[in-house]
């Protein structure tokens, strides 16, 4: 689905990138651990995060990440949309919550860019 | 293709508002080379948490980037604490950050055990109250 789509379904507003909105997205990852981020998400996946610092735009930079959407309503600073504008990464608002954005991404068909991590035995019951 | 490059970066400790900037640079040059694919994704990941390990834990530290046709060479030195348990550290989970570090979204124990995933070889060695040394290798892509 394009960028397009994306902010129709989630009723959002366009922070960064109204010339990208045509972009084509498959695969997302939501996450607040930058940490998680950079070891689980993968290119060309959509980025959803309650984080608002210029580390989002650079971690987004850093793995190829097609857009950020920003959950619960938040609008991040004016040097992370400096750069974001500055690293071309659009980035979207949207005043759903993290969970509620996720699952209307997977009803509409975007999926998680892994499904699990680690293996079958690695977690101890 | 001109595939030979050397260049190193210097980076302060605890400059937490330029965290990531140096490796956003190193990954735009090496893309600028001709580097594609999963060379430049795990050079970009392997710099970046290097990047923010040094600016959350070091005094100061830098990260030299040699780039030849087969191999991309980083090698990360840095002045600080050093790292007491390397096993431990090693381990997906563990952490020492402050509560500085994981406001910004990292501190989670994912850095190092990252850095080694995306290396083709790695050598972690450190001593405490002096500094921690990264060498790592990242092969060119099979094409």
């Amino acid at each position: 689905m394009t960028l397009f789509e994306v902010m129709d379904i989630l009723d959002a507003k366009v922070l960064v990138g109204r010339e990208e909105l045509n972009v084509e997205v498959k695969t997302a990852f939501s996450a607040d651990l930058l940490s998680d981020v950079l070891a689980f998400a993968k290119a060309g996946s959509l980025l959803l995060t309650g984080l608002t610092n210029p580390q989002i735009v650079r971690t987004a930079s850093i793995l190829d990440i097609a857009a950020i959407i920003l959950v619960r309503g938040k609008i991040a600073p004016d040097e992370t949309l400096r750069l974001a504008d500055e690293l071309n990464i659009p980035m979207l608002s949207t005043r759903y919550i993290l969970f509620e954005t996720s699952g209307r991404l997977h009803a509409a068909g975007i999926v998680g860019c892994v499904e699990k991590v680690g293996r079958d035995d690695s977690v101890a019951l | 293709m001109n595939l030979n490059y050397e260049n190193s970066f210097t980076i302060e400790g605890g400059n937490f508002e330029d965290a990531g900037k140096i490796a956003v640079e190193i990954k735009k040059t090496l893309k600028n080379m001709g580097i594609t694919g999963d060379t430049l994704r795990k050079t970009a990941i392997a710099t970046y948490e290097s990047e923010i390990n040094i600016i959350s834990y070091a005094k100061r530290g830098v990260i030299n980037v040699r780039v030849t046709p087969e191999c991309v060479f980083l090698n990360i030195k840095d002045e600080g604490p050093g790292i007491e348990d390397i096993e431990m550290a090693m381990r997906e989970g563990y952490s020492t950050a402050s509560y500085r570090i994981r406001e910004l979204g990292f501190g989670a124990g994912m850095g190092i055990p990252n850095i080694k995933n995306c290396s083709d070889d790695f050598e972690l060695t450190s001593e405490v109250n002096k500094g921690t040394h990264l060498r790592i290798v990242i092969n060119m892509n099979n094409s």
